[in-house]
């Protein structure tokens, strides 16, 4: 077990309350993607685990000990966080937007050393983006920052990667090879979690998936059991149907 | 993009990119050092009383070495009493006053910042204005500077804890409601000063002046321009971070409110000293970060430096025409804006692609 939430509560402004109740775990190598429509508060749940919002109650726990007492920096070399894309005020660099992964181990006091350029280096040569590492962050395509993005995760060095909607403002082709990106670093043994809009990404992921719904109740299991036919058009209000598909070799989503 | 990774590419092309990046930082702190160094020669040897070049090295110089004494006494009053300590002055205040502005650019994520964001410059000009008010001397209008600077950036730092938002926004609102306060409150000290002698006095200050200022008046301000200077230097990767947003630098592990924290007093006890000194000096702390970071890039880790000397040399300069184009000195808050603006648009219209 690497990171276990016990009975997550939040709200905004004790009115509305986002989720009540939340329990999951996830171990080494595996993959949660969090479903849940707009507003639901998928990017709320996600920023909690990140450490970035309080939960009102319960608690969260990294390899056993409470992150709640952890020093921020420690949760920092656990979990990794890719943000939606934004667009920082500054051009640095893609070289040094990724060495800035290696914050948490850099003292407040010091700049990274060349081990760290070594490492932010071998991440973007991971990323296969080495032709984009003295570009400016800022004029690079919205599907390179992600990579970048990620990049950065990885030379953060984390157990944990989360993501948050990873596939927005991506191209139809970008969105599927982001998917498989993630596949790809659960294999290596990230534990990675993910929100997205876009239940398919949960079949060819084939990890967990939790489903957040109105009324901040999260259900948690795995993707080919728990996204049924029923469970989506509720969800969605939409009349949806899932198939299996021989040559994609996974269920797919269809509306009709 | 994840299916092939390719182990055969870049690699070994990395070192000797990263050694092109060194050099080119040094080349830059090289020349400008060499700059400011024949600068601040030059400042010593022109004005009203003008000195032989070669004399005012000598001058200099002879403090340290032996050199024979070519030079009259007049000549070396003025190197040391006058020029000496204002020229240092005007290295030391362009060169805190950039670095305080790059500072706030960083933690508020916005290139268009300048240090008095918080309100520092407004609260010292209250503070300034209130003690010519009293008719205070030249000291305690310095205390009443420096405090009311610290002052204001108090009560702004302070609106949002008291409504609850913490936020960057709130913060930066509450900035702009201070300054405005003050200059509200200074036009009411300026409406009831006396119209022959204080209005007079607070006008002049109010748009700053190398021209009284002695070493004995700098020293007690010296630690508290010079410790956060050191302060900000040894934390500026924290900058960086900072920069990406109060999420992200969260993410990274940073102590967003201690850190940020820290970067705003030393950045208002920076400016709180410098414009209790020599009054307010506009633009230095917008525009000269901005000519770094069109140099040498944005990472603070090497932008900071090169934004200090910059700052100073900008101000040397500026201190050298002030007192060389007309025969009346002319205040530096004139030159810095004249100068200043149509600099910035310039570099506005050479950075048109970054900016967005």
């Amino acid at each position: 077990m690497i990171l276990e939430a016990k009975n997550l509560s939040f709200s905004y402004q004790k009115s509305r309350t986002i989720f009540n109740n939340v329990s999951f775990r996830i171990d080494a190598g595996e993959i949660l993607t969090i479903l849940g429509t707009n507003g639901a508060g998928k990017s709320t749940l996600l920023n909690c685990i990140a450490n970035m919002y309080k939960p009102d109650s319960g608690e969260i726990l990294l390899n056993g000990k409470r992150m709640s007492d952890m020093d921020i920096s420690d949760v920092a070399k656990l979990i990794g966080y890719v943000p939606q894309l934004n667009s920082p005020a500054y051009g640095y660099s893609v070289l040094e937007y990724v060495v800035m992964g290696r914050t948490p181990y850099i003292g407040a006091f010091s700049t990274p050393g060349a081990e760290d350029y070594q490492i932010a280096n071998e991440s973007i040569e991971k990323m296969d983006i080495m032709h984009l590492r003295d570009k400016p962050y800022t004029q690079i395509s919205g599907g390179e920052q992600q990579q970048v993005q990620i990049a950065r995760s990885l030379a953060q060095q984390t157990k944990i990667i989360l993501l948050d909607e990873p596939t927005a403002h991506l191209d139809y082709g970008n969105q599927f090879r982001v998917v498989e990106m993630i596949r790809n670093l659960a294999k290596e043994g990230y534990s990675m979690i993910m929100t997205t809009h876009n239940p398919e990404h949960a079949f060819i992921l084939t990890g967990k998936v939790a489903i957040l719904n109105r009324d901040g109740m999260l259900c948690v299991g795995c993707a080919e059991d728990t996204l049924d036919a029923g469970t989506l058009s509720e969800l969605y209000a939409l009349s949806i149907k899932t198939k299996y598909d021989a040559d994609a070799k996974r269920k797919i989503c269809i509306v009709c | 993009m994840t299916d092939t990774v390719k182990k055969t590419s870049a690699l070994s092309t990395l070192n000797g990119k990263s050694r092109s990046n060194k050099w080119e930082f040094a080349l830059v702190i090289a020349i400008s050092l060499i700059s400011l160094f024949v600068l601040f020669t030059t400042s010593l040897a022109v004005g009203r009383y003008s000195i032989p070049f070669d004399y005012t090295l000598k001058i200099l110089f002879s403090k340290i070495f032996f050199i024979e004494k070519v030079w009259g006494d007049i000549q070396e009053a003025v190197v040391f009493n006058l020029r000496l300590p204002r020229s240092t002055a005007a290295v030391l205040i362009g060169a805190a006053l950039s670095l305080s502005g790059a500072t706030y650019q960083s933690i508020f994520k916005n290139p268009l910042v300048s240090p008095d964001l918080l309100g520092v410059s407004g609260g010292a000009c209250v503070g300034a204005a209130i003690a010519i008010l009293m008719s205070a001397g030249s000291t305690i209008i310095q205390l009443g500077a420096f405090a009311g600077g610290l002052i204001a950036v108090g009560i702004t730092v302070s609106i949002p804890t008291l409504i609850r938002n913490t936020s960057t926004i709130i913060l930066v609102l509450s900035g702009i409601v201070i300054s405005s306060l003050m200059s509200s409150i200074i036009s009411i000290i300026k409406f009831v000063a006396d119209t022959d002698t204080q209005l007079a006095e607070i006008t002049y200050w109010l748009m700053g002046s190398f021209a009284s200022i002695s070493f004995i008046q700098m020293l007690p301000v010296l630690p508290t321009i010079i410790i956060p200077v050191v302060i900000i230097l040894l934390m500026r990767y924290r900058l960086n971070v900072l920069s990406l947003g109060d999420m992200e630098a969260k993410s990274l592990g940073i102590n967003l409110g201690y850190t940020r924290g820290i970067f705003i007093l030393c950045s208002t006890l920076i400016t709180a000293g410098c414009v209790s000194l020599s009054g307010t000096i506009g633009w230095v702390g917008l525009v000269i970060p901005h000519t770094a970071r069109m140099i040498i890039g944005a990472d603070n880790k090497r932008m900071l430096p090169v934004t200090m000397i910059f700052g100073g040399i900008f101000m040397l300069a500026i201190d050298i025409l002030s007192r060389t184009i007309t025969s009346a000195e002319l205040r530096l808050g004139i030159l810095t804006g004249i100068i200043g603006a149509p600099f910035f648009l310039f570099i506005l219209f050479k950075q048109k692609e970054q900016l967005k």
